[in-house]
């Protein structure tokens, strides 16, 4: 028995995307996405001293507010996660094959929001 | 009285639609059964591929809701959901009618691999002895069950993203001759793989690996690549050449 | 992606990876001992080693993070790999001249 058809559209079958591997890389990738957006800001912050520390004085006095620890702890995340994350990657391309890969991913990405929560509680 | 499979199949080109069709569910049943079942009895105009039915070709690969996998050895039991199955054709690959992918591309990324046996050898010359056990046949060995069935190449994402890359097939193949001490063909496969789109754009998601119906394990052959370029080029035995990307 | 951009970028990430070991200890102590402007530029001014160190550390970025940016720019966009190339560039210029200006800044007496 031959039932209704579907409307007309392009063949685009998105792949199962909820494979560990595949979303410990897009973190990869987005977190060196967001780690390059976040560098010219913050060199841009620290250049604020060439005339004195009065306009450094003022942005970090801004940054003491509650929201932007939190950002922080996002970036000290990110920095962790992409830096962790490349080491197995190093470690997958130049060491002999390991099985474990899902572990190690998962051990990266929980290590790195460990840190992130210590700091958390640390700058508070 | 039996149950019926509600089953989604690709119908047209690249663009086209899903068709539904109420298919018998039985006890033991592949998903190659099933489309067979439709063109059979069904939707004679129904167009897909397969050829040996007992999982040694890799004629019949598909996409069976949202994963590449070879519709012959896919129990419907074990990926049906909700009464229901999706099957498309490959990804990665321009889609020739309903189920069925022009593989030609899949081939040329395998020849411009350098995927290709070079003898150095001939009649005249004694039989090369190879020791099993050698590092360089172990690595053969472990590689060398491919049947070019394009599972890999329709699971890896970079192949989605990147026309140039040569894939993951294509890559392993190259990997196994270039571990093959008989051949001679060493210095193009190189250049080849060290171009841009070679072993190099492989991001190491290992889907490659997950989807191998063989368990193959194109990232390690890919990671043994990426080092043995990486150590030639640093001793300056091969040059980069330039890969044209089409805009 | 090629053999050369591929070495650049995995030996760039080795030497970075202790050396962000390094920056976070940094960030730690630092947050417990002093963040404003005044106790910050107390201990980096006039100290070679920390300018020598930075200096590195921002040149090893720049390299590694253009790299990146073009594999995504190349695969995610619609730009062509020559533009992608141009792009990332650009870039790590960017992040080159405002990094070591910002530790030039924050070192030199």
């Amino acid at each position: 028995m031959i039932a209704r058809t579907a409307r007309h559209q392009d063949y685009r079958k998105n792949l199962h995307r909820s494979d560990l591997l595949w979303l410990a890389a897009l973190l990869h990738r987005l977190s060196g996405l967001g780690l390059a957006a976040f560098l010219p800001l913050h060199f841009l912050t620290l250049g604020l001293a060439v005339d004195g520390e009065a306009r450094l004085e003022s942005f970090l006095r801004w940054s003491d507010a509650p929201a932007v620890k939190i950002g922080e702890a996002v970036l000290m995340f990110l920095l962790a996660v992409h830096a962790l994350g490349g080491v197995r990657l190093l470690a997958v391309e130049n060491l002999a094959w390991h099985e474990g890969q899902k572990r190690n991913a998962v051990l990266a990405a929980v290590a790195a929001a460990a840190m992130a929560i210590v700091f958390l509680v640390w700058i508070f | 009285m039996t149950s019926e499979l509600k089953v989604s199949l690709w119908r047209g080109g690249q663009s086209g639609r899903y068709q539904v069709f109420s298919v018998p569910q039985r006890e033991n049943q592949s998903v190659l059964d099933v489309v067979t079942y439709v063109q059979r009895h069904l939707d004679p105009s129904l167009s897909y591929r397969f050829a040996c039915r007992v999982g040694v070709c890799g004629s019949c690969a598909m996409t069976v809701n949202g994963r590449p996998r070879w519709t012959c050895r896919t129990h419907v039991s074990k990926v049906v959901k909700n009464n229901g199955l999706e099957i498309g054709p490959l990804e990665n690959l321009p889609i020739i009618k309903d189920l069925a992918t022009d593989m030609t591309g899949f081939f040329e990324k395998w020849r411009d691999a350098r995927g290709a046996f070079i003898p150095t050898k001939t009649r005249q010359h004694e039989i090369e002895t190879i020791a099993p056990g050698s590092p360089a046949r172990l690595a053969v060995n472990a590689a060398i069950e491919c049947i070019n069935c394009g599972v890999c190449h329709a699971a890896c994402d970079t192949v989605r993203w990147n026309e140039n890359y040569l894939g993951p097939a294509a890559l392993n193949r190259a990997w196994t001759l270039l571990n093959d001490v008989r051949d001679g063909g060493n210095r193009e496969r190189f250049e080849a793989v060290a171009a841009s789109g070679g072993c190099h754009a492989c991001h190491s998601h290992q889907s490659c690996q997950e989807y191998c119906p063989q368990a193959l394990n194109p990232t390690a052959s890919i990671a043994g690549l990426k080092r043995r370029t990486a150590q030639a080029w640093l001793k300056g035995e091969i040059r980069i050449r330039g890969r044209e990307s089409k805009a | 992606m090629n053999v050369s951009l591929y070495i650049w970028q995995r030996a760039t990430a080795a030497i970075m990876a202790p050396m962000i070991l390094m920056h976070v200890v940094v960030i730690f102590y630092a947050t417990r001992h002093g963040i404003t402007a005044v106790d910050i530029l107390a201990r980096t001014r006039g100290s070679m080693g920390w300018g020598v160190f930075y200096a590195l550390f921002v040149v090893a970025a720049s390299i590694h993070a253009a790299i990146g940016i073009r594999n995504i720019v190349a695969e995610w966009s619609p730009l062509d790999d020559r533009a992608a190339g141009i792009a990332a560039f650009v870039f790590g210029l960017v992040l080159l001249g405002l990094g070591l200006r910002a530790v030039a800044v924050v070192t030199l007496p």
